[in-house]
């Protein structure tokens, strides 16, 4: 049996007393499509954060197609192929959309240290970028500043940022969070067409999202995996309506 | 209009582009009095540019960029009065390799902090430098200086004249090149990646930029700009003290780059010519009042002109554009 794309084996965090991650072993298969779903402050965007590597986990591994890549920097992570989007958007915004792009693009291919040649006669790297925005339906806005971008369309920047990295694991953190439900289908449409051979993890609130985009769902609760399981056994779960669906009140 | 490097955009040089150069030869032409302010106003676009690229580009913030100009100027000095040394491409080179050198070794400490932290050691390290030059009186002539320098005459042919014309072309075509490779280097897939993390340093991590790799790297770069305009300032007055290591310099050429446009190539031409300048004019107005008028010229750039004089040619002109 082949590694898994992502692994995490024991892994913990805590913030002096406060333990916002404990034991956590969870296993992403390659191609999966894997939901992490939790209410709010059960430490999802944490644990995504230790994943790439912008938090150092206080104990435990994480294998990256098998290799521990625990101690390994976040650009490093990003170099073999782990890939994110952020919650709260994360965008060069005073720059033109092709140029969000295109930075992640040059730095996947190594040209982020050419000094001479001017950044634009790189026209595999412009014709590249401009290949992900067009399937993000952003062909039209490449050359506007992202900041003019209506919100959902910033969100989908994110996406085509992270699939320019050429990810094998993509981590989504609430793709669709802050956009108006009008605007939602075309990032739900997005995420339906994306590459197949891509493990991808979505941390999401909007359920409909989770239940039509997951084959798999892993519910945190405080830190800690609650349950694992497919779609329909995790809507049946009597504990994950407990702690999380709403039967006992949403807040 | 593009201002750094881009992928979306072109490189090419513009027709204003050549403005600066068509001024730098009509002043040599015009105003043949003025030609030692002239390679002194040269000396501090170099050392202004030096300062964008960290501060500008890179978003590196810092209160002692005087070291490298002061490490630059005291490598010429040294050179000439202590090896006896003269050559004056010789000397260039070496004071840049020096002071990049200390670019990097400081760089490699300083910045793995940044903010308020990375301040605070920008200064410490320029307090300290000051003051081994202060104190290695063998080496640097400490209080006194290194007066004497010597430069041979360029190709064996142009000596530094009285009225500064050799020392103004000098500066101009040092400037010239240093200019052109600093664009270079902006509208490169580099300038691009440092305007990335300028602007959003978490997402270049996220994207696999080794963030702390690439300051190091322009920092070092900006270091051996920065000692080729220490250099210059030697060469040219023929000697070489310990005002060039003081807080005030790195002070100065900070004002001259807000005045002109933090993140603009033009920002640091613009700026130190407006200050030097105003300093010149007033300091014959007013000898003991001149820096009130600095002061108050930089409290209305800040408050009424954000991005600086350029910036506030853009702003005219957008409004010009769109009634």
């Amino acid at each position: 049996m082949s590694a898994p794309a992502l692994e995490t084996r024991d892994l913990c965090k805590q913030f002096g007393a406060l333990t916002v991650a404990s034991n956590i072993n969870f296993r992403l298969e390659a191609g999966a499509r894997h939901a992490l779903i939790g209410p709010n402050g059960a430490g999802k965007t944490t644990f995504v954060n230790m994943l790439t590597g912008a938090l150092p986990a206080t104990s435990g591994k994480i294998l990256f197609g098998g290799e521990d890549i625990s101690q390994m920097a976040q650009a490093a992570r990003t170099k073999r192929g782990l890939g994110r989007t952020f919650q709260i958007t994360s965008l060069f915004r005073d720059l033109p959309v092709l140029d969000n792009v295109a930075l992640g693009i040059a730095e996947r291919e190594g040209v982020s240290l050419k000094m001479w040649k001017p950044a634009s006669s790189y026209k595999t790297i412009r014709d590249e970028s401009m290949a992900h925005l067009e399937t993000m339906g952003l062909a039209a806005e490449a050359l506007l500043r992202v900041k003019d971008l209506p919100y959902g369309k910033q969100r989908l920047v994110e996406i085509a940022i992270a699939l320019g990295l050429k990810p094998k694991v993509l981590l989504l953190d609430e793709p669709a969070a802050g956009v108006p439900s009008i605007e939602s289908g075309r990032i739900l449409d997005v995420l339906a067409d994306l590459p197949k051979d891509i493990a991808i993890l979505i941390i999401e609130h909007d359920m409909d999202i989770v239940f039509r985009f997951a084959q798999r769902i892993t519910v945190l609760v405080q830190g800690a995996v609650l349950v694992e399981g497919a779609p329909e056994e995790i809507a049946n779960d009597q504990r994950v309506r407990d702690v999380y669906l709403g039967e006992g009140g949403h807040d | 209009m593009t201002r750094t490097g881009s992928y979306s955009g072109h490189a090419r040089i513009g027709i204003m582009e050549a403005l600066p150069w068509i001024a730098a030869i009509a002043v040599f032409f015009l105003l043949p009095d003025y030609l030692s302010l002239g390679a002194r106003i040269m000396i501090y676009i170099l050392f202004t540019l030096s300062l964008d690229l960290i501060l500008g580009y890179a978003g590196i913030i810092t209160l002692g960029h005087s070291v490298f100009l002061g490490i630059g100027a005291y490598a010429a000095g040294i050179l000439s009065v202590k090896l006896n040394i003269n050559d004056p491409f010789l000397q260039l080179i070496a004071g840049s390799l020096m002071s990049a050198v200390f670019g990097l070794a400081s760089g490699a400490v300083i910045l793995r902090t940044k903010n308020l932290t990375l301040l605070m050691l920008t200064l410490a390290i320029t307090a300290i430098v000051y003051e081994i030059g202060n104190k290695a009186s063998w080496l640097t002539g400490g209080a006194d200086g290194l007066p004497g320098v010597q430069v041979n005459p360029f190709f064996g042919r142009f000596e530094f004249d009285l009225w500064g014309r050799t020392g103004y072309i000098y500066c101009v075509i040092v400037l010239f090149v240093v200019w052109f490779v600093v664009r270079r280097l902006i509208y490169s897939p580099f300038g691009a990646m440092l305007t990335g993390i300028r602007e959003n340093t978490p997402r270049m991590h996220a994207l696999g930029a080794p963030v702390y790799q690439r300051l190091l790297i322009v920092y070092t770069i900006s270091a051996g700009i920065a000692g080729i305009a220490g250099v210059l300032m030697t060469q040219v007055t023929q000697s070489v003290g310990l005002n060039v290591l003081t807080f005030e310099v790195a002070g100065d050429v900070l004002v001259m780059l807000i005045l002109g446009g933090v993140g603009r190539i033009y920002g640091a031409f613009v700026g130190p010519v407006v200050y030097m300048i105003a300093q010149d004019l007033l300091a014959k107005q007013f000898p003991e009042y001149w820096s009130f008028g600095v002061g108050v010229l930089l409290i209305f750039v800040v408050f009424f002109a954000r991005g600086g004089i350029l910036g506030l040619v853009d702003k005219i002109a957008a409004r010009g554009r769109t009634p």
